[in-house]
């Protein structure tokens, strides 16, 4: 089981890497840019869980002194989605400026860039 | 590089990367395990500052110089894309969106209606943020998307009507001013940079725990402002943003 | 100065610049171009002189600042610890200082900005302060993303240059899923130690190292700053991003931005892998890494065209030899390399921006297209040769210093003769720009084929050409041509960076401060300052500098065998994403190689 669910995060990780490798769209790229961040948040969120332990919020019906899961990477996590959505916002806009100066969003037809 | 050499580069990497993380995958601690030292700390510390979500109280409290770059992150990359987005020197930007077409009776109803309540939601989520799920970034985001019903449920001239752009931008510099105050605050008061210096309260009342509350309301206004000039952004350059006649 | 004050320095010198672009946003839309410069030339000299303040602090000791008024407590400690020492207090006062003569230099070098330039360069600037300041793991995380979201906008601020959007967006997505991979890192660090701020990492590591976990998560972690540094065979993306970036941006980029990818691996392994990782082995990948980044950035270097894609390819070398100076695994190469940076920033800065008011003038920066056209400017030649001999370790200047303690420290002649063939080499290739674009020495070129790299013939300038110089821009260069002679020529420098490193790579100090535990330190003096030695080779290297630009000038054949060489060089560096991105994979693969064999 531990295997399965950090495999899984490792996975989506190198999968989104591939996918970077063999794109033929930069607009697939920046979402498997998006993918590989997705498999570290399945990596972190792996590592704080706690079998029968509840989310950590205190509450009537949760009092304190239950246990609950790792909060720390929750927060890490949370900090973690801001950061790839405003990142993936950001390459986007760049995206769309490509196509329009090169009038392509292929990257094997982009040239300007060599030696 | 040809596409074969690629595959081969990267396939080498991939291959020593899966020996290297799958011998780390079996030396890590179970999955589902009891031990987390970290934990234990922060939900002691949580209770001790009258926090009943802990999330949010490491988010704004004690890891809350994470919060303030994290931040700052979204400032630099909403002012990073509407810079790229800016109309270019051989291009317009239209004052008058031509209208996208007939909207059918019952959604735009349903827009106006759910409009205030996504906007009340958001603010609930934001400031509710210390003692149920949600927080800043959550009811930020809830209240930049509910503004945009008007433009799914409306038309576009609609939306431009409830975002004159300009206040946007100073509700960005404003909750991000107000993260800095706050830090500065701290120091002030001798106790640190974002320390938490307002009284805590009691456990499970709207004023309680200290400062993550305004913490939360400054981190609210940021993220709505900023999604908001964000979208803005991408919506005048797919729908005013055009070619100067004659320059392509 | 009371304590309280000193000790909430560390997070000032961060937040000073945020609430600048705070301001700068705020007031942006009618504040006219002359207030929006000085606020923000303003909001750097303040933070500036908080930096200083700070490095003042740091001579009695490291200054520690748990953020948010969470001190250590047994089974309490839950706070992000800001730790400054000589080190990186010194990084932040260059750092600011970097971006008070950038920003003059914007002053009359854009024809018209607006207040987000300001904003995105001050938000650039705290994220680089708070990288270097922090001694929380995660965190660094954190704001090594800001400095890399406002960077990927800076560098493809000119929406209107096809290469400038290319550039921005390579640069992107490698430094992007590096620092995704570096973040697993830390993921699986977390889990093996449960904590994340490097005082308590390096305690819960003593004595529980030997786990492929701890291997793994340095690779990947290592992974991220070394892309950020730009190191082979993650440093693709410098060479786009730099040639197509504004020159003052490119000045933060090659002087302080690629350097604090070095400083964060050697202050992660110094603090929390020391020890763990075995010395062998942590010595043969920095050193291995370093020769390669060195001698394919010499190499990229001499064959360009593009004076600022030449300037990029000579960073991209010295990065090499700042890891050579962290190889050394010793406090004489942490001294070396620190000395070495600040040096080179300052010489690198200003050639760049020289670069910058080539392209401003003529709308190109070709070597070959601008043969003998600039020789109307003899005064920005003669700065440029002067920046080029100093890039290539000509004594008194910095550079010259910091070579001699770095190869002091690595105590190889192998290694100090290579060292002195990079510096030689890139030295000679700024210095065969020089001689032709601006006094028209050598044969008039052929302008050949250019299938394989980019020329930079036709770029789009910032500004409308101008026949004389602004003074803020002339004075911008000259003020960093006269920081990194002071480098070297300051007496005590030399002698005061040692201390610096000394408490760099002090393990148990940097977890006894952070901790508020007390342990006792020996720390035996040495003694550096100008060898003779050093002097000699910093003379040699200028003379073989002059050599190589001189053979660039007048011999037309290249062996074919070379030229081959170079050809498929070349062509690995094709400016496409994918080829980018397999090779930062294939780089994380050959470090965990290099560590883990032996």
């Amino acid at each position: 089981m531990s295997v399965f669910a950090y495999g899984t995060g490792l996975w989506l990780v190198l999968v989104g890497v591939f996918g970077v490798v063999r794109s033929r769209n930069l607009i697939h790229t920046v979402v498997c840019v998006a993918v590989a961040q997705s498999g570290t948040y399945v990596v972190l969120l792996a590592v704080g869980y706690q079998r029968g332990a509840v989310a950590p919020i205190f509450s009537s019906s949760s009092p304190p002194g239950t246990p609950v899961v790792d909060p720390v990477v929750q927060a890490m996590t949370l900090t973690d989605i801001v950061v790839s959505a405003t990142v993936t916002a950001l390459l986007l806009a760049l995206v769309i400026q490509v196509a329009k100066r090169h009038g392509t969003i292929v990257p094997d037809e982009l040239h300007a860039l060599r030696g | 590089m040809t596409r074969t050499a690629r595959f081969v580069v990267f396939g080498i990497g991939t291959a020593v990367l899966v020996l290297l993380l799958g011998s780390a995958v079996f030396h890590l601690p179970a999955f589902g395990g009891t031990s987390h030292p970290y934990r234990d700390s922060t939900v002691t510390a949580a209770l001790q500052r009258r926090a009943p979500n802990v999330v949010t109280s490491i988010n704004f409290d004690q890891r809350g110089l994470d919060t303030f770059g994290e931040e700052a992150i979204l400032l630099a990359s909403v002012l990073g894309a509407i810079t790229l987005l800016r109309p270019g020197k051989d291009e317009t930007q239209r004052q008058r969106v031509p209208n996208a077409g007939r909207m059918l009776q019952g959604t735009r109803l349903a827009g106006y209606v759910l409009l205030p309540i996504s906007l009340i939601l958001g603010a609930d989520v934001v400031v509710h943020g210390h003692l149920t799920p949600g927080g800043g970034f959550q009811g930020g985001v809830v209240l930049a998307t509910g503004l945009h019903l008007s433009y799914v449920a409306g038309s576009y001239p609609a939306l431009r009507r409830l975002r004159p752009l300009r206040w946007y931008e100073y509700g960005e510099a404003i909750g991000m001013g107000g993260v800095v105050a706050l830090g500065v605050a701290g120091v002030l008061a001798g106790a640190g940079f974002l320390a938490n210096v307002l009284p805590t309260g009691t456990f499970g009342q709207l004023v309680s725990a200290g400062t993550v509350p305004l913490f939360s309301i400054a981190i609210g206004i940021e993220v709505a402002s900023g999604v908001v000039v964000l979208l803005a952004g991408f919506l005048e350059q797919d729908l005013a943003i055009a070619a100067k006649r004659g320059s392509r | 100065m009371s304590g309280t004050w000193t000790t909430a320095l560390p997070a000032l010198c961060v937040a000073t610049p945020v609430a600048g672009s705070c301001v700068l946003l705020a007031a942006g839309r009618w504040a006219p171009r002359w207030a929006v410069d000085a606020i923000a030339t303003a909001v750097t000299v303040l933070a500036a002189a908080l930096a200083t303040l700070l490095l003042v602090a740091t001579t009695n000791g490291r200054v520690v600042q748990w953020a948010g008024g969470w001190p250590p407590r047994p089974h309490l400690t839950v706070g992000i610890v800001l730790v400054a020492d000589r080190t990186n207090a010194g990084l932040a006062v260059l750092i600011f200082a970097l971006a008070t003569v950038a920003l003059l230099f914007g002053w009359r070098y854009f024809d018209s900005v607006h207040a987000h330039y300001h904003a995105l360069v001050l938000l650039f600037v705290a994220g680089m302060a708070g990288f270097a300041l922090t001694g929380d793991l995660f965190d660094m995380f954190v704001f090594f993303e800001l400095m890399g979201a406002a960077a990927y906008a800076l560098t493809g601020f000119k929406i209107e240059d096809r290469d400038s959007v290319q550039g921005g967006l390579n640069f992107g997505v490698v430094n992007s899923l590096g620092a995704y991979l570096c973040l697993t890192g830390i993921g699986l660090l977390y889990a093996h130690t449960g904590q994340l701020g490097l005082p308590q990492l390096a305690a819960a590591l003593a004595g529980h190292g030997d786990s492929p976990v701890v291997l793994a998560s340095f690779v990947l972690i290592a992974t991220g700053w070394l892309v950020k540094a730009a190191a082979v065979p993650f440093h693709f993306w410098l060479a786009d991003a730099h040639a197509v970036a504004p020159a003052p941006v490119c000045v933060l980029f090659s002087g302080v931005m690629a350097p604090l990818g070095c400083y964060g691996v050697a202050r992660v392994y110094w603090v929390v892998f020391h020890g763990v990782i075995p010395d062998s082995a942590a010595h043969r990948a920095f050193l291995v890494l370093g020769i390669a980044t060195a001698a394919v950035g010499a190499l990229l270097c001499w064959t360009q065209r593009h004076i600022k894609r030449l300037l990029a390819y000579s960073t991209i070398a010295h990065i090499g030899l700042f890891l050579i100076g962290i190889a050394a695994l010793n406090r004489l190469g942490i001294a070396g390399t620190s000395l070495y940076l600040v040096g080179h920033a300052a010489v690198k800065g200003a050639l760049f921006l020289l670069a910058g008011l080539l392209l401003s003038r003529y709308a190109s920066v070709d070597e070959l297209d601008l043969y003998g056209r600039a020789r109307d400017h003899k005064a920005a030649g003669v700065a440029f040769v002067l920046a080029a001999l100093a890039l290539a370790g000509l004594p008194p200047f910095g550079t010259a210093l910091g070579k001699s303690l770095l190869d002091d420290a690595g105590g190889s002649a192998t290694l100090t003769a290579f060292t002195l063939a990079v510096s030689a080499v890139t030295g000679g290739a700024a210095l065969r720009v020089a001689l032709r674009v601006y006094f028209g020495i050598g044969h008039r070129p052929r302008i050949e084929s250019t299938a394989d790299v980019a020329t930079g013939a036709d770029e789009e300038p910032d500004t409308a050409p101008t026949s004389r110089t602004p003074a803020t821009m002339a004075a911008a260069v000259v003020l960093l041509l006269a920081g990194g002679l002071a480098i070297g020529v300051v007496p005590g420098l030399a002698t005061a960076v040692v201390p610096a490193a000394t408490a760099f790579v002090d393990q148990a100090g940097y977890q006894a401060a952070a901790l508020a535990r007390s342990v006792a330190v020996p720390s035996r003096v040495l003694d550096t300052n100008w060898t003779v030695s050093g002097v000699l080779l910093g003379l040699l290297a200028a003379v073989f500098a002059v050599l190589v630009a001189l053979t660039g000038l007048y011999v037309r054949t290249i062996p074919v065998w070379l030229r081959s060489g170079l050809h498929v060089l070349h062509r690995m560096h094709s400016g496409h994403i994918g080829d980018y991105a397999a090779w930062l994979v294939f780089g994380a693969a050959a470090l965990a190689g290099l560590l883990a064999l032996g």
